[in-house]
């Protein structure tokens, strides 16, 4: 936006601040992917018939579900232009100690806060090192993407934990209403998280921290404190993958358990609009990321794409994603 | 050639520019500017802050294209500077504050960056450190060619850079106030190092703002003002009284609150004591009353923002206390969350870089310091309210916006200017810092900015503004204190027997008051 003439601003000043609308350019860049995935969504239905059936419909959400929680606690950590490598590992180590709390007699359902409770803690870890010790981000979580690994293989005794009698299996497996509740949990943390940063000074702060962190120092924001908060509710969000994951499937496993999970959650936030640099991109934004990958990973499967157009296909995506991105704030007004 | 120089008598000089006018989008930079620099002379280039002088550099350096109509000539022959690359071949050397090395690289790869010598193809990293050992040597300097640049002082490293351009056979030396960060005696040992080069023959153009420079090196000065030529000096002609005048010029009164109506003085609002940190500000002590508006003048890296910092506690300070209401007890500032309880508010000179949010709206940069006040149970905003701060911000500021939720970063920069005045007025203030409250500002957002200042001042708060401007501190301020070199060097208007005119201001600033009081002391 340009600056138009002073006195017809003015004029018009009162009448436009009664009826505030946001303009067509912020329309596209809150929407941003939506086309995208109807787009995608009407291609694969042409395609296939099969894709637009409940059934496939019930399986894709469920499959995106994961990957949404991850993606939610990634994009905190995006927004302040950071980034959080470590969540598949965590979200493994989670899964391991959610099943072996699982198996505690009469005490089984502890296993949910036994994972959670473990991811929030690899993730404080993770907002300690990054707040306070200040290191680079990358750096932390790329060490801690190998060691929780490593950590999670130790808990598990290196073999897969099984629990046939799982007392929290409903998660993975059950439905409300015809909603899996995989679905039902992804949305929530999807509407809390927007709560949290649209409606709370907290969410401010994680924008103004993120779009100049020098200016939110001094305008008193707690930098530190919304740091850890970002990097401890990732942390939270990939133990909850991980009870999530481990519901599903009766049994955790150290070694294989969310491996490269972080890419897709990274690809499905960046896709949703979200920038690199930090300070815009929305919650919506990352759940149509999401969507966009599972569509994607669904359609391809359903039309018959092979394993390995399939890495291809989608890596690409994300690239074209990201150059999108770069257009965006090119486009973007800023004197 | 129009003129013939052999029937003259006359040589032209060296370097040659006419009618340089530079035109940045809303503000000239430059206008018709004239300079000639002779070979074996150093031609000193002075100004206030924003005369001109860094825009005019950059021009030589191939940096900058000037406007149509601009004539640089070298040797008496027309040139065209258009990068670099284009410089560095015509002679033109230009050594800027920030030096431009590779630190993790040694003091000969530094020497022929981008122009390497080869052999077979190879970097030939002998035949550079044999071909700059020389060089080095006949600067003075006290390190090799193979010293990795990392490892040396500030000193030093300019030394590289000079060894830079002479290297490559420059004949025009460019530098831009070299001394700033230098101690007393490596300023000594660059001062015979410049009168050496002058003596083999080179052209030095000199930047500075230090009175004691000038009269130590320059053999003419030429003074620019607000991007215009405003004459040259030639040494016989020097005095510091024509420097200063030359420097100052105009006259802006009217343009700013009436002049004689001084606010009323309340009681002691801030008392600073002995604040330093250590590097750029040492023991600055002084009082800020109620309803008064303070001008802390100075020049560029005098430390006038540096001092703001720490009483804001934006930066560790090593020295040095602030208390409220005179007599108060001792604030324990050590982040700006601290002031900012106390009432204590900063606005900082770097609007873009550490003042706004650029891509949240108008509301929210405005909000971002109120909003955990207003906000409900819970860290929950209040929306409406925030809304409705944001709405009479802007119609009490004039703030020209389509809307609040609108995003900050497409306004112009007056209204951003606004826009981070009425975040900090929502906090309702009781001492008020405003770091260059009017740079990049237009002047309709100027006069606005000043009224502004001066109904906060009138309301009871504390106003302390640092600004270049000097028609302004004086336009505005009820006195002013001038710092130079990191220290409060003294006082201007009030009750400081000195009266409120630039001349005062400059004098004090650059040095040339105090040795006028010595040399009236030993009289």
């Amino acid at each position: 936006m340009s600056h138009p003439n002073p006195t017809v601003q003015t004029t018009s000043l009162a009448a436009a601040a009664l009826a505030p609308r946001p303009t067509a350019k912020e329309m596209i860049r809150t929407l941003g992917m939506l086309p995208v995935l109807i787009l995608l969504c009407i291609g694969f239905s042409l395609a296939s018939e099969n894709f637009f059936s409940l059934q496939n419909l019930s399986i894709m959400t469920q499959q995106a579900s994961i990957n949404i929680v991850l993606a939610t606690g990634m994009t905190f950590v995006i927004l302040t232009a950071g980034i959080d490598l470590s969540v598949g590992s965590i979200l493994a180590a989670s899964a391991v100690v959610a099943m072996l709390v699982s198996k505690i007699p009469e005490f089984g359902m502890l296993g949910i806060v036994g994972g959670m409770a473990c991811g929030l803690l690899f993730g404080l870890i993770n907002g300690v090192l990054i707040a306070f010790v200040k290191l680079p981000a990358f750096i932390v979580t790329l060490g801690s993407l190998t060691a929780v690994r490593g950590i999670a293989r130790l808990l598990a005794n290196d073999a897969t934990v099984f629990n046939p009698e799982l007392p929290f299996a409903f998660i993975g497996n059950a439905e409300v209403l015809g909603v899996p509740w995989l679905v039902i949990i992804a949305f929530a943390v999807v509407a809390f998280s927007w709560f949290i940063l649209r409606r709370t000074v907290l969410g401010l702060n994680i924008y103004s921290v993120g779009g100049n962190p020098e200016a939110a120092r001094l305008a008193g924001i707690k930098v530190w404190a919304v740091l850890l908060f970002v990097y401890a509710t990732s942390g939270l969000l990939a133990g909850l993958g991980g009870v999530m994951a481990s519901a599903r499937l009766y049994a955790a496993n150290g070694l294989q358990l969310g491996a490269s999970y972080e890419l897709d959650a990274i690809a499905a936030v960046i896709l949703g609009g979200t920038s690199f640099v930090g300070g815009t991109g929305s919650i919506l934004g990352t759940l149509i990321g999401a969507l966009i990958i599972a569509v994607l990973t669904n359609g391809l499967i359903l039309t018959g794409v092979s394993d390995i157009w399939q890495y291809i296909v989608k890596g690409l995506v994300i690239i074209g994603a990201v150059a999108l991105d770069r257009y965006r704030r090119k486009d973007s007004a800023r004197t | 050639m129009s003129e013939n120089p052999e029937i003259l008598g006359l040589a032209p000089p060296l370097l040659e520019l006419r009618g340089i006018s530079k035109t940045f989008p809303g503000v000239r930079a430059l206008q018709d500017v004239r300079l000639k620099a002779n070979a074996g002379r150093v031609h000193a280039l002075m100004g206030e802050n924003g005369a001109g002088k860094s825009t005019l550099m950059k021009i030589l350096s191939g940096a900058y294209m000037p406007d149509a109509g601009a004539q640089i000539l070298i040797d008496g022959q027309r040139v065209n500077i258009d990068g670099p690359i284009a410089a560095k071949n015509l002679g033109v050397s230009v050594i800027y504050q920030e030096l431009s090395l590779a630190p993790n690289l040694s003091v000969a790869e530094n020497i022929f960056m981008g122009r390497p010598m080869r052999r077979n193809g190879m970097v030939d990293r002998a035949g550079m450190t044999a071909a700059c050992e020389g060089t080095l040597q006949r600067l003075g300097a006290d390190f090799g060619p193979t010293t990795v640049v990392s490892t040396l002082s500030i000193a030093q490293r300019q030394l590289v850079e000079i060894a830079r351009a002479v290297q490559f056979d420059c004949r025009i030396l460019v530098m831009d106030e070299p001394t700033t960060p230098l101690s007393t005696h490596e300023t000594d040992r660059l001062f015979v190092l410049i009168k050496r080069l002058r003596d083999e023959g080179l052209a030095i153009l000199y930047i500075s703002h230090r009175m004691d420079e000038i009269d130590e090196l320059a053999d003419e000065v030429t003074v620019l003002r607000d991007g215009s030529y405003v004459g040259t000096l030639d040494r016989a002609e020097l005095t510091r009284d024509k420097l200063v005048k030359m420097m100052v010029g105009r006259d802006l009164s009217g343009f700013y609150r009436k002049e004689g109506v001084g606010h009323r003085t309340g009681e002691t609002a801030l008392s600073v004591s002995d604040m330093g940190d250590g590097r750029r500000v040492h023991g600055c002590s002084f009082e800020l009353h109620a309803g008064e508006v303070l001008g802390l003048a100075g020049l560029v890296g005098a430390g006038r923002t540096e001092l703001a910092r720490l009483i804001f506690g934006a930066d560790e300070r090593a020295t040095g206390n602030v208390r409220l209401n005179g007599a108060g007890t001792e604030l324990d500032i050590r982040k700006p969350a601290d002031a900012m309880r106390n009432g204590i508010l900063y606005l900082t000179e770097d609007r873009k870089g550490q003042g706004l949010f650029l891509d949240l709206s108008v509301r929210d940069n405005i909000n971002v310091m109120v909003c955990p006040r207003d906000a409900r149970a819970g860290g929950v905003m209040d929306g409406g309210r925030a809304l409705q701060r944001a709405k009479d911000a802007i119609k009490q500021l004039s703030i020209r916006v389509a809307s609040p939720r609108v995003n900050v970063g497409s306004l112009s920069g007056g209204n951003q200017q606004k826009v981070l005045i009425a975040r900090l007025l929502e906090l309702g203030p009781r001492v008020l810092i405003l770091d260059e409250p009017t740079r990049g500002v237009d002047i309709g957002a100027k006069s606005e900015i000043y009224r502004l200042i001066d109904e906060l001042a009138r309301r009871g708060v504390a106003v302390l503004v640092i600004s270049s401007e000097l028609a302004e501190v004086v336009g505005i301020c009820d006195r002013v204190l001038v710092m130079r070199e990191g220290r409060l060097v003294g006082e201007v208007g009030g009750e400081s027997g000195r009266a409120m005119t630039q001349e005062n201001i400059v004098a004090l600033a650059t040095g040339a008051a105090a040795e006028a009081e010595t040399a009236a002391a030993l009289h």
